[in-house]
């Protein structure tokens, strides 16, 4: 090359998705490339849409909580538990105490499985194998409790209208609370990893982040908010049993994927913490009440989901059908967070800043 | 130097880990030749026992994926399999107790079938 003459300054547009080993479920993101930096990303959803929310319209609205717990595999129990307080606001249903700590336990249990879930697929985009076996057999613990609390592995099916259609006997909460511990000695063995190994150390601190402001401005929600420093749970709102319940959220500074990555892990233990408070705490008494009236007016419910806030707005207009359901996932909300963060990282760091937001992209598109 | 005293300090633990997991059993089990046990309450597949039902359409009503369809007429009732997402909602629904919850789901097939069950008169 002459030394007069400039390079050509070519960018190369490479699509990450809908298909990947790295990703669960299908999202396509188009990276342009500068001499192996991303200099761009454009986001590409539509892959997976099912029209949940017109055929909320559709059903009858007591036949919509098994509707609304298909939105999502993992946070199934949220999706019906937001969807349920929505209808028992609408129809002056109250909910037993009972019932409201057993939602918190089944919810806790859903936020642990996922999390669980999440830092073995972490694991497993920086290429460490063993870490991500580990992790994955101490998840069958949370699994084999909800089959025998609920009777599915994954998809509870316990929460109603009214409160919930399954209790647990004195046998089954002994055998929760060995579980937990069984499980809190587990992760406790495998932390130490996550916070010192150079291998998890080097694919992830510094990298991705995403300074409060940032986060802010583009309304990131959930782990990835709390790791940028954003106090912000929704379960502070004290929706359910929670606000008998003593929590704070976990909130890491530095904004990177090594704090997001340890809000979650630092979130099984607060999720454990709170599982074994609920069960001490848990009244006696009925776990449901019937709810006779149709769905009338309109009205919000957020939650917190494992990845952040959940919005539901159902309108009814006093009769069987739904005039609307409205769902907005924490996906969607941390999607301008994804993009932003990628910006100006490697091509080797796209797999780990891509799962640092633990995408969900079948509750993104519903 | 500093790698060198990290790995004196860890490898006790990492020795500790290794056999116990040599020693324990594995985490898995070797299916097909081992099939799991379900637990005890695990929402499988149902079947309708017609010396009880009386064929009020509860069942039918409340289902949230329409696979149970109730013909009072011909005193017929035709179970989807398939399309059961096995909520046991039917279960809890029936005033008879005519609807016997099974632990296991139905396997796969290459064609979608549908139980029929008749009542004898």
């Amino acid at each position: 090359m002459n030394e007069t003459e400039q390079p050509v300054e070519v960018n190369t547009v490479i699509p990450f998705g809908p298909q990947h080993p790295v990703l669960p479920e299908p999202i396509q993101l188009r990276f342009t490339i500068h001499q192996d930096k991303v200099v761009g990303v454009v986001p590409n959803i539509g892959y997976i849409h099912r029209g949940i929310e017109k055929a909320c319209e559709l059903n009858d609205y007591k036949k919509n909580v098994s509707l609304c717990e298909r939105v999502c595999g993992i946070c199934n129990f949220m999706h019906a538990m937001a969807y349920c307080e929505a209808v028992e606001e609408l129809t002056d249903t109250e909910v037993p105490d009972r019932a409201k700590y057993l939602r918190v336990v089944w919810s806790e249990l859903s936020r642990l499985q996922s999390h669980l879930l999440w830092l073995g697929l972490f694991a497993d985009s920086i290429g460490f194998e063993s870490l991500f076996m580990h992790i994955w057999r101490d998840r069958e613990i949370v699994l084999s409790l909800n089959e025998k609390t609920s009777g599915h592995r994954i998809h509870l099916s316990t929460c109603a209208i009214g409160g919930v259609n399954k209790d647990m006997d004195k046998g089954l909460i002994s055998e929760y609370k060995s579980g937990m511990e069984l499980l809190e000695r587990r992760i406790r063995e495998l932390a130490p990893v996550f916070y010192k190994d150079r291998s998890v150390k080097d694919r992830t601190v510094g990298k991705g982040v995403l300074p409060k402001k940032r986060a802010m401005l583009l309304g990131a929600v959930g782990p990835t908010a709390r790791g940028s420093g954003i106090p912000q749970d929704m379960r502070r709102l004290g929706y359910e049993a929670y606000s008998n319940l003593d929590f704070e959220p976990v909130v890491h500074d530095e904004g990177d994927v090594h704090a997001r990555l340890l809000v979650r892990l630092e979130e099984v233990f607060q999720s454990i913490r709170l599982i074994k408070e609920c069960l001490e705490k848990m009244p006696e008494g009925p776990v449901m009440n019937k709810n006779r009236r149709f769905p009338n007016g309109a009205t919000v419910v957020r939650i917190e989901q494992p990845r952040g806030e959940l919005f539901y707005n159902v309108m009814g207009n006093g009769t069987k059908r739904l005039r609307r359901c409205r769902i907005r996932t924490p996906t969607l909300a941390n999607i301008p967070a994804l993009v932003d963060i990628l910006v100006g990282y490697d091509v080797s760091d796209i797999a780990p800043i891509v799962m640092s937001v633990d995408p969900c992209i079948s509750c993104t598109e519903r | 130097m500093h790698i060198l005293h990290g790995a004196l300090i860890k490898m006790p633990r990492m020795i500790k880990r290794v056999l116990r997991s040599l020693l324990s059993r594995p985490a898995t089990v070797r299916y097909p030749f081992v099939k799991p046990e379900p637990a005890r309450g695990t929402r499988g597949g149902i079947s309708f026992n017609m010396d009880r039902c009386d064929l009020c359409q509860d069942c039918e009503r409340v289902c949230p994926s329409s696979s149970i369809k109730i013909y009072q007429d011909s005193g017929r009732i035709e179970y989807q399999p398939f399309r059961c997402i096995y909520c046991h909602i039917c279960v809890r629904t029936c005033m008879q107790r005519a609807i016997t919850p099974s632990e296991m789901v139905r396997g796969p097939a290459y064609e979608k079938s549908v139980d029929v069950y008749e009542v004898h008169r």
